[in-house]
Parts: structure tokens; C-alpha cells; sequence
């Protein structure tokens, strides 16, 4: 985990694998270092494969900075739990949290490259969203 | 004791209980289409609704179903708490606490909207939605033996499924390999509404 800060656009992980999204959260950190805020979060409540809306909700908040968040998520699961975490946030903050369609490993990688440069959330989505077909 | 509290208690133990009980058969439809944990995943948030069963039982019935549908949301870990918890919360919002078939009707409609929206699905794509939609339309019409006709439906509903082609979620991965099998989403959606049926029909 990242400190937040620095206005820069925050990353979030979320694979049903606790390995796959720390893995992920390795190689956005090779790439660009603490620069970029970037949690991630994986497994059910029970430690099995899976998504908790409680921790993807705490990801976010542990990356949150005005700056807004980028969040990148597997398979279908993944997604609605974000989606819920996302709307258990205070405050008008959800509207600053965007969930982009991208591959996990690549768009979280492209996500903090352009984050670190310090793009707005929506160049920062954009810009991962580019690598889905 | 306020006598719709026992009410209350009694559908959402039954309710819970039922999944429960069927779990390794919703585990073995979801390894034919899926990725196998729909059972375990149900059973793990319904079990957490259990353990909070006096005080949602002590709640007016949209608090309680909203409390439920928390439960399911925080516990169950794959794509079914989002949208159990979605369908009960909508379910919540929306019910006064002692509904006519009217006002229920109307509450269904309403969370099964608020779940169709959360799954980005729709009727046909072989979901819950294909058990939840026809048996809506049914509460709808009401009429005499209006419970045998929502459980009629909920059943040839979710049968309905088997031959469906995938769409939406994990077993759309599998292409024309999903047809011939129920989907296990419709399948636990029809054990709810059948226990919520029992419970109806065996009131004094």
C-alpha cells in the first residue's frame, strides 16, 4: 500500500486472487514506483477466490486523494462488488471513482504510467480503456 | 411478541434455511456453468443473516430485508451478493411492512429493476432474472390460488433456463456448452420464492 497524497490519481487493484492483485499492485510499483497511490485487494470474506465490497471499499479510501481513483477488476463478480464499494463511500466521492474497463495487469500498469504524470481520472481511464478491443 | 415479527422470523429462517439445505446442488449446477462456488458463496452470507436473525426479525420488514441484503452484499464474496443484496435491498426500500399482494407486487418489480440494472442483464440471457421476471407477472395478476400459481412459475421458470444460451456473467465463457443445464442463479432464486410460498400458505 501507497501512501496517498501528491494530487495524483489513486490505483486500485481487485482480482478474485489475492495473488493475482498483489502481483499487479508489484509490477505497477516497478514501473512507476511509490509515486502513484495503489492498493489492491482480493479474495471473498472467507479467504477463498472472490471479491469483498468491505475491502475494495477500503482500497479506495486508503488510495483516495481529490485527485480520484482508478479502479481495475477481473471477472464479473469483481465488478458489482466495486461497483457496490463504490457506492458505500461518503460523501460525493463516488463520483470521482471510476471503474475502467481494461485488462487488470496491463491497464493498472498503463493507468499509473499516465497517472504519474499527473493526468486528470479521465485521461488516466482513457488512456487504459485504449487496450480493450 | 408483535405477531408479524414472528412472521418475519419465520420467512427469513426459512428462506435461508432452504438455499442452505440445496447448496450442494447449487454448487454442482454452478461447476456445470460456472465456477462452481454459487453454493457455498449463498450458504456463507445466508448463514450471516441467520446469526442476525433476532434483530432482523425485530425490524420493520423493509429494514429487515435491507439488513439481509447487507449481509449477502458483505459475506457472500462472488457475483451473487451484489445481486441478492440488491434484490433484497430494493426489496426493503420499497415494502411497507404488512403489504398487500398490490404493494409486494410493486416492490418485486421495483428490485428486480434495481438487479436487472446491477447485472447489466435482462430477461433470456440464463440468470435469476429469467425466474424473478415471469414470476413477477404472476403476483401481478393475483387472483384465486395466486401462491400455487408463483410457485407453478417459478419452477417451469427456472427449468426454462436449462436450454438457454449463456450471455451475462462467468458461464457465458462457455459459449453453446451452456445450454442443458439449469443455471444455478435461477435455481436458488426458485427455492426462495417457494419457501417464501410455504411460509405464506401455512398461515393461520
Amino acid at each position: 500500500m501507497t501512501a496517498p497524497g501528491n494530487g495524483k490519481v489513486g490505483i486500485v487493484i481487485v482480482s478474485h486472487s489475492p495473488l493475482v492483485a498483489q502481483g499487479a499492485a508489484d509490477m505497477v510499483r516497478q514501473m512507476v514506483g511509490d509515486d502513484v497511490p495503489c492498493a489492491a485487494t482480493g479474495g471473498n470474506p472467507a479467504g477463498g477466490l472472490g471479491t469483498d465490497p468491505n475491502r475494495i471499499r477500503e482500497a479506495i479510501e486508503a488510495v483516495w486523494s481529490e485527485a480520484g481513483v482508478a479502479v481495475f477488476v477481473d471477472l464479473g463478480g469483481a465488478e458489482m462488488n466495486a461497483e457496490m464499494a463504490i457506492e458505500m463511500l461518503e460523501g460525493d466521492r463516488a463520483g470521482r471513482v471510476r471503474i475502467c474497463n481494461a485488462p487488470v495487469v496491463e491497464g493498472a500498469v498503463v493507468a499509473a504510467t499516465e497517472a504519474a504524470g499527473g493526468a486528470a481520472l479521465d485521461v488516466v481511464c482513457a488512456t487504459a480503456e485504449e487496450l480493450s478491443p | 411478541m408483535d405477531p408479524t415479527q414472528d412472521l418475519r422470523r419465520t420467512l427469513v429462517r426459512t428462506v435461508a434455511e432452504r438455499v442452505i439445505a440445496h447448496a450442494d446442488e447449487l454448487t454442482r449446477l454452478d461447476q456445470a456453468v460456472g465456477d462452481g462456488d454459487h453454493g457455498v458463496n449463498m450458504k456463507r452470507g445466508l448463514e450471516a443473516v441467520l446469526a442476525d436473525l433476532d434483530a432482523i426479525a425485530a425490524k420493520p420488514l423493509g429494514e429487515g430485508l435491507k439488513a439481509a441484503g447487507m449481509h449477502m452484499v458483505g459475506r457472500v464474496g462472488g457475483a451473487s451478493g451484489p445481486l441478492y443484496g440488491t434484490l433484497l435491498m430494493g426489496l426493503g426500500k420499497a415494502l411497507a411492512d404488512v403489504p398487500d399482494r398490490a404493494a409486494l407486487a410493486a416492490a418485486f418489480r421495483a428490485a428486480i429493476d434495481a438487479t436487472r440494472a446491477r447485472g447489466k442483464s435482462d430477461v433470456g440471457m440464463k440468470t435469476m432474472l429469467d425466474v424473478l421476471v415471469p414470476v413477477a407477472e404472476t403476483l401481478e395478476a393475483g387472483g384465486e390460488g395466486v401462491l400455487q400459481a408463483v410457485r407453478a412459475r417459478a419452477a417451469a421458470a427456472a427449468a426454462a433456463t436449462a436450454p438457454m444460451l449463456a450471455v451475462r456473467g462467468r458461464a457465458s465463457f462457455l459459449g453453446e456448452r451452456s445450454r442443458g443445464h439449469v443455471d444455478p442463479g435461477a435455481r436458488s432464486s426458485q427455492l426462495m420464492i417457494e419457501a417464501v410460498c410455504d411460509v405464506l400458505e401455512a398461515r393461520p
